[in-house]
């Protein structure tokens, strides 16, 4: 328990503070729309559904908002360098911005849900009125337009009887707009569930930007008015509470209490979204414009089980361990930009990233390399992105775990604390490594077996044999690769990866492993991807 | 973009149309609203589609995530044959249902989500896509009876041919034979594990 706190507290004061907000601006419009004398007589009409429905759209505006802000990728990795004074909890925050859009798009959800439903029951409520013949209070309320001089005073948008609801909703900007925004949210949703995202992710990239749709109709949903409340010129003459009882009587011409008069509420969402759309259209041209700088490749690599290296260059790019860049391909996809972790080390003169053929886009691109007789496509590149992962070279002892395709900032921090190492550099610390390394198969990964193989040789070469232990957990083994290993098991170096260090199969037993390294060290440093 | 099976997308979206279309039919029953009766309706249309949707398809390649507790539904889903089957009579159904729910606002949003789903799977059924159950293999039950097998008849140490009748005690002596078969050991053989 004690380690979750240390581990995840910034993330619940984050997570209580953007909740206590959403429920603050609720309660407050809430109770201004269920209590205020300018809306007294709308709410004669509406009963309390007006305040839900305002209550839940001034939510929305604030989510919709922030929903805007954890995608600005530039804007976070400029946040993250410019607070390197900051501590690295705070920053790490950053690296969870895609968690955070994600539970504020289920917050919009959930208010568009209340704000449809209580907005139903608000034109249902004011279709009766209109309807109703009774001489009530509401149904006065409803006629008022047709008996004003000034034609914009009226309270009840549906303005004959015989209107149906359906009718107002499409010949009203709300309604519209409302519709579609609504259809366009629903349409982002489907097609962002994890599902169809990672099987299918041109589906949701291509979808998702109808957001262009649902912030220019959210800007210019309110801009009808159709929320009355009462003016304060009305209010000073007529006040609700000395007037509302003599309704009846506001016909007369020696009443004190004249028909109130009523404005609509000038649009407010645009207030709120219009300074993050900004710094996301800014977002988006950084990204076009860091995307037509040149990139270099000055090294093609194929590597078994269809992985391509590709070793690049571009003019102003410094990188750390552990980040990633954006790749895009503009032969294959204008618009698709897919992230891939560096596996080249900051010391190098190039940077490199290893692609593994895994869908339509990957395997395009490496089909794209292996054509002999064409020039080869051009690459743009974004970034690099995330959090360093520099604190390992803070720890006399590093223990790095990395779990099949998580091995791959594993391979820049190794190569890294290599260069280190050999410039006898001071910052680095690190005198012995346990590196565990878990995955199904090592097929797809025999070009980071063959870094491990290359690192065990230098070692060996410089007398430092035991700087760097690692283990390999095969965990797709059967009893075929257990029984090949047993007949091998005499054999100086592992059949499978022709390491030194024998591999083993199934899961490592994690209590174990810490127990044995913590006897033999007092302070340790962890990392896992 | 040529991977793309849309019958997924498809199914997703009808899954939440049906989800909308029960949402907006309850508030306008409950509410009493004018022309209540599509409300109704549009509950029992939504619970339809939400049951005809809930069991996700097998996708053409790769592994499927079965949603949680789809195999009862399957077997259902799986017995209606063309309905559920090809996706052009799935397109049109889901067109049919969604009209009548278009005449209420509170599930007007519905309709239009159905709507869309529809022409998804139209698009799905003219990819040649269809809807194939997520069956859970049979488990193979090892034959533990099966992998005994008899042991050798004629084990070594075995003499040779010429001298089949005639068994050499040298040979006899050497090693460990398996006990049992028709094999008689002139020799008492012990089994020495090392």
């Amino acid at each position: 328990m004690g380690n979750w706190v240390i581990n995840y507290w910034l993330s619940v004061l984050f997570l209580a503070t953007w909740l206590g907000l959403n429920v603050f601006l609720f309660v407050h419009a809430f109770l201004s729309y269920e209590k205020a004398d300018k809306y007294f007589y709308t709410r004669e009409i509406l009963g309390s559904a007006l305040a839900w429905a305002r209550a839940s759209a001034r939510c929305l505006n604030f989510n919709s908002m922030l929903i805007l802000l954890p995608v600005c990728r530039n804007l976070l990795s400029f946040l993250r360098g410019t607070c390197s004074f900051c501590r690295r909890s705070l920053r790490k925050q950053l690296d969870h911005n895609l968690t955070f859009h994600k539970l504020v798009a289920y917050m919009i959800c959930l208010h568009t849900a209340i704000h449809i439903i209580a907005h139903l029951f608000n034109f249902e409520h004011y279709s009766r009125s209109r309807q109703a013949t009774d001489g009530s209070l509401a149904s006065i309320l409803s006629t008022l337009s047709q008996q004003e001089k000034d034609e914009d005073s009226w309270l009840n948008p549906i303005q004959s009887p015989n209107m149906t609801v359906e009718h107002v909703t499409f010949t009203s900007i709300a309604g519209v707009t409302g519709v579609i925004i609504t259809i366009a949210l629903v349409l982002m949703v489907t097609s962002a569930m994890e599902f169809i995202r990672r099987s299918y992710f041109e589906v949701f990239w291509y979808t998702h930007h109808i957001f262009i749709i649902y912030f220019i109709g959210l800007g210019i949903h309110g801009i009808g008015g159709i929320v009355r409340g009462q003016t304060e010129e009305s209010l000073n003459d007529s006040h609700p509470h000395r007037c509302a009882e003599f309704f009846k009587q506001w016909d007369n011409h020696d009443s004190y209490c004249k028909h109130p008069r009523f404005e609509g509420l000038p649009a407010e969402s645009w207030k709120w979204i219009l300074a993050t759309g900004i710094l996301y259209i800014f977002e988006r041209i950084l990204r076009f414009y860091r995307s037509k700088q040149k990139v270099v490749i000055t090294k093609v690599v194929k590597h078994p089980s269809n992985v391509l290296e590709l070793q690049m260059s571009k003019r102003g790019f410094s990188m750390e361990v552990g980040q990633y860049i954006f790749v895009n391909c503009p032969s294959i996809s204008y618009l698709e930009w897919h992230p891939f972790t560096l596996t080249s080390a900051p010391e190098e003169d190039f940077f490199s990233i290893h692609i593994r053929a895994v869908g339509d886009w990957t395997e395009s691109l490496i089909r794209a390399f292996e054509q002999k007789h064409s020039p080869m496509p051009r690459i743009e590149v974004d970034g690099p992105f995330g959090t360093v992962s520099e604190d390992v070279f803070q720890y006399e002892v590093a223990v790095l775990v990395g779990a099949g395709i998580g091995v791959t900032p594993f391979a820049s921090i190794l190569k890294s604390i290599w260069y280190k190492f050999w410039h006898a550099d001071h910052n680095l610390k690190t005198q012995t490594i346990y590196f565990y390394w878990i995955c199904r198969e090592t097929g797809a990964f025999a070009w980071f077996s063959d870094l491990l193989a290359s690192l065990e040789h230098e070692m060996e070469e410089l007398g430092k044999v035991d700087f760097l232990n690692y283990h390999l957990f095969l965990t797709g083994w059967d009893t075929n690769i257990a029984g090949h290993a047993t007949l091998n098991f005499d054999k100086a170096t592992d059949i499978l990866t022709g390491l030194k260090q024998k591999t083993s199969f199934g899961r490592p037993m994690w209590d174990n492993e810490f127990s044995t390294i913590a006897n033999a060290h007092p302070k340790i440093g962890k990392a896992a991807c | 973009m040529g991977q793309i099976e849309w019958a997924m997308w498809a199914n997703e979206q009808a899954l939440a149309s049906g989800l909308i279309l029960i949402t907006g039919g309850i508030v306008a029953t409950a509410g009493q609203f004018t022309k209540w009766g599509f409300g109704a309706y549009s509950i029992a249309a939504g619970v339809f589609v939400c049951l005809l949707e809930y069991p996700r398809g097998k996708r053409r390649k790769g592994s499927t995530m079965e949603r949680c507790g789809q195999k009862y539904l399957t077997r259902v889903v799986k017995v209606l044959g063309p309905l559920s089957k090809n996706y052009y009579v799935r397109a049109v159904l889901h067109l049919g249902l969604a009209v009548p729910a278009g005449f209420l606002l509170a599930t007007l949003l519905g309709t239009a989500c159905l709507a869309i789903a529809s022409s998804i799977y139209l698009l799905a059924a003219f990819h040649g896509e269809q809807w194939t159950p997520i069956e859970s293999k049979p488990k193979e039950r090892p034959q533990v009876g099966g992998t005994i097998k008899q042991p050798p008849s004629n084990p070594p140490p075995r003499p040779p041919a010429e001298a089949r009748k005639k068994p050499s005690e040298e040979e006899a002596a050497a090693s460990a034979a398996v006990s049992g078969g028709p094999q008689e050991n002139p020799v008492l053989v012990v089994d020495e594990v090392v």
